[in-house]
């Protein structure tokens, strides 16, 4: 395949994986802010089986796929990206929870809500954009 | 049956298809592209069209801004087909009043950007590549959550 080929089907094969994503949000119903909350409540414990159950596939593709393919169907290296513990991280996590506990709502099902009707998510996507916009004009 | 009741009274089954369909979605990221989807980049990301700022400019931005943005638009496209041909097409709406929809995102955008990662990046690629701090992150932000939630059910309504 030309390069420019191995582009277009990047970019296809991204699309795609998106779709799963957007289409597993909404099936398990984390685009309802209500849900989300009903759970940080304590009164519905299914946000645990989402996360348990998208946890356990990605662990099976990250630990395994690299064993077996030298990389990936349509690039030359798998990515890596390593997480750090420092006081940023602690802090922004901690702020990011006092937002999510405010709104029920988080970066993935901002978007995707879009895409089931649910226009007043408008809102938390503006304040998500927002907050991103200061923390990039805060760092030195 | 009675604990899953309790515990998941408007059922269990579609969180944990749910949350299968979302994990293949990264996961096949990550095999066709190599890349680790999570969400929250794509918004400082796609500042970087618009700021000049050194730090929106940075490499990782710049190179990564055009494939998160299609990344989201799969996003938009896949919950427009499960609500067109699953849901009945009748449109998702939430009773949370607009400025608490934009306090709330206000801090979860400042704090995911500056934490690096969100309930997706640290949630779900960071324990699925089995990142203590990652796992760190979680509890962190699941306990902000839990406690900011429940206040605000106390005092907000």
């Amino acid at each position: 395949m030309s390069e420019q080929r191995h582009a277009l089907a990047r970019a296809l094969a991204t699309l795609v994986a998106g779709m799963l994503f957007g289409f597993g949000l909404s099936l398990s119903t984390m685009i309802r802010p209500e849900v989300v909350l009903s759970f940080l409540r304590l009164s519905d414990f299914g946000l645990l089986l989402v996360m348990g159950g998208a946890v356990l596939v990605v662990l099976i593709a990250y630990k395994l796929v690299p064993r077996v393919l030298a990389q990936p169907l349509l690039d030359n290296h798998f990515h890596q990206h390593m997480s750090i513990w420092d006081r940023d991280t602690a802090v922004g996590a901690a702020l990011f929870g006092v937002g999510w506990g405010l709104c029920g709502v988080c970066p993935g099902p901002a978007i995707a809500g879009l895409g089931a009707g649910n226009l007043s998510l408008l809102w938390a996507l503006a304040g998500i954009a927002l907050g991103a916009l200061l923390q990039g004009l805060r760092v030195k | 049956m009675n604990i899953i009741l309790s515990l998941f009274p408007l059922g269990w089954q579609h969180y944990l298809l749910g949350g299968l369909l979302i994990g293949s979605g990264a996961g096949l990221l990550f095999v066709l592209t190599g890349r680790i989807g999570g969400m929250s980049t794509v918004f400082s990301s796609s500042w970087s069209y618009l700021v000049q700022r050194t730090f929106f400019q940075q490499q990782r931005f710049v190179e990564s801004r055009r494939w998160r943005l299609v990344y989201a638009l799969g996003l938009i496209l896949g919950a427009l087909l499960w609500w067109l041909g699953f849901a009945g097409g009748r449109a998702e709406a939430t009773a949370l009043p607009a400025w608490q929809l934009l306090v709330g995102g206000f801090f979860v955008g400042y704090g995911a950007r500056l934490g690096n990662g969100c309930t997706s990046g640290h949630g779900i690629c960071g324990l699925g590549s089995l990142q203590l701090p990652s796992l760190l992150a979680v509890l962190t932000f699941m306990a902000t959550a839990f406690l900011t939630a429940n206040l605000a059910a106390r005092w907000l309504s």
